[in-house]
């Protein structure tokens, strides 16, 4: 069984069109592998381009060259090459990503921004939102605010929303981009045993820490995006 | 998980091929192709005069290009060239298969007959007799557009801004259609009005699983509706691609300058 995600000869380069064409190199020639129910975290300074990869990997930016296979249904799917429809799909089945905000849709109730992965795969309505109150529960939510729409909720609030969110599908691929940046010591330890759990049942997570107690608890190693810096055209 | 399920079949809904059409010496919109899969929402953004609206009365047969093919495929004939279906055709194809939202509900909507009439018309169009049947499945809708029940005789002169957009959905949907086309569903509305006509267009094509064409020059809706973007720029697509991909990493300078114009609130 191959891994769950294969980078090779990944590179990116933003180009400014607007700003006098300036291109800012962020990597190139990269080459990162993950096992299944392994954790990897992102690694450097800010601005050494952690969040770009793992949007990459998200097919969030668009690679300018290399490829990024993820094993989806049991296939191999190149995310750089790989037409729209079937990105939505792996996205929908395979790779979960929690980002560090919540994008509020108005009018939707918190459980239902939650329930709504589990549904667009074919949980009943029911099933989902029983996990996605479990999960509310456990990331301290409290009931009265589940039929409320986020967008009056605090950072906190929306984050842990956003990770509710993101754990309710049992996803072969986690992207986490600094899922406990507002969070308190108590919900920082709930976040670490979801992920936790995920690699249990053989999950490989990628992910940017920068509190070093969820570093120390979840990640088998540490990636150094900065080391690919530099080389670009 | 209509969309879902719909989009596993990996046969097009429709096909554009080189859409060309100008206006004297003028480009409406230029050697455009594209792909359309069941269930996909392809969002179409630019400026005014971007091109953008003609491609889409191209699309839907109100407009006959200079050159290139679009082909539909129609329920029980396979793919047909939509030039090529006669008037009463491609009229019964708009009343039953397809739907069009015009930003101006009274383009959309017939403003003399009520609410109620305004959805069951459709229903007659697709064969519909029975009056209790077309009238329950009027309010069904109204209902699911959330439109009061108490105004199903009332003629849409008499509503808001807001309710007859939101009439002109259901008038559209009522036939479930496979492939809806939109020009600035949300254009002449207030902001308040707009947020709940877009999580209402949103819930009801995922649930429906419908394909949709949505002209627009709001980035947050075709963010919030669209799972592809074509972004157009006079009369070209420059850009396309996964609708956040494109707005979050957009490559043309164009598309750039679209993305980085937009005022954070």
């Amino acid at each position: 069984m191959a891994d769950p995600i294969t980078v090779s000869a990944l590179s990116k380069t933003f180009t400014l069109h607007n700003q006098g064409g300036i291109r800012l190199p962020v990597f190139s020639d990269l080459s990162l592998r993950v096992a299944a129910g392994e954790c990897v975290c992102l690694h450097g300074p800010s601005g050494a381009g952690k969040s770009t990869l793992l949007r990459s990997l998200y097919a969030n930016y668009k690679a300018d060259g290399g490829d990024i296979i993820v094993m989806h249904r049991g296939a191999p799917i190149d995310l750089v090459s790989a037409e729209p429809w079937r990105i939505i799909e792996a996205r929908r089945e395979t790779i979960g990503y929690v980002s560090q905000f919540l994008r509020v849709i108005p009018r939707v109730p918190a459980l239902d921004i939650v329930a709504e992965p589990a549904r667009a795969i074919g949980v009943s309505a029911d099933a989902a939102r029983g996990k996605a109150r479990g999960l509310l529960t456990r990331l301290r939510i409290p009931e009265r605010l589940w039929s409320l729409a986020p967008a009056t909720f605090s950072g906190g609030e929306q984050q842990r929303v956003n990770i509710a969110r993101g754990f309710i599908v049992d996803y072969p691929v986690l992207l986490l981009d600094e899922p406990t940046a507002s969070l308190d010591a108590e919900n920082r330890r709930t976040v670490i045993a979801l992920i936790q759990e995920a690699k249990a049942r053989g999950a490989a997570v990628v992910g940017i820490f920068h509190d070093a107690e969820v570093r120390d608890a979840v990640a088998d190693r540490l990636f150094e995006v900065e080391s690919f810096q530099g080389r670009a055209a | 998980m209509s969309a879902a399920a719909s989009m596993r079949t990996r046969a097009p809904l429709m096909q554009a091929r080189s859409v060309t059409r100008s206006y004297g010496g003028n480009i409406g919109c230029r050697d455009v192709s594209f792909t359309l899969y069941p269930g996909e929402v392809i969002g179409i953004v630019g400026e005014s005069g971007s091109g953008k609206s003609t491609l889409l009365a191209c699309l839907s047969g109100r407009l006959e290009p200079d050159s290139g093919v679009i082909s539909y495929d129609m329920r029980g004939r396979g793919f047909v060239d939509i030039q090529t279906l006669s008037e009463p055709e491609r009229r019964m194809l708009m009343r039953t298969d397809w739907g069009m939202v015009h930003q101006n509900p009274r383009d959309g909507l017939r403003m003399a007959v009520s609410a109620g009439g305004n959805v069951g018309e459709r229903l007659m169009a697709v064969g519909a007799r029975h009056y209790g049947d077309i009238r329950g499945e009027a309010q069904n809708w109204l209902a699911k557009v959330e439109i009061d029940l108490e105004r199903i005789d009332d003629k849409p002169r008499t509503f808001s801004g807001g309710m007859q957009q939101r009439l002109q959905i259901a008038r559209n949907l009522v036939t479930t259609p496979r492939l809806v086309f939109m020009d600035e569903p949300t254009g002449g509305l207030d902001v308040s009005v707009q947020a709940r006509l877009l999580d209402l267009l949103r819930g009801l094509v995922r649930e429906l699983g419908i394909a949709v064409i949505v002209v627009t020059h709001d980035l947050a809706v075709v963010r919030l509706l669209a799972d592809r973007l074509m972004v157009m720029r006079r009369g070209e697509v420059v850009e396309h691609g996964l609708t956040d991909q494109v707005l979050d990493d957009p490559h043309h300078p164009y598309t750039q300058l679209l993305v980085s114009s937009v005022l954070q609130a």
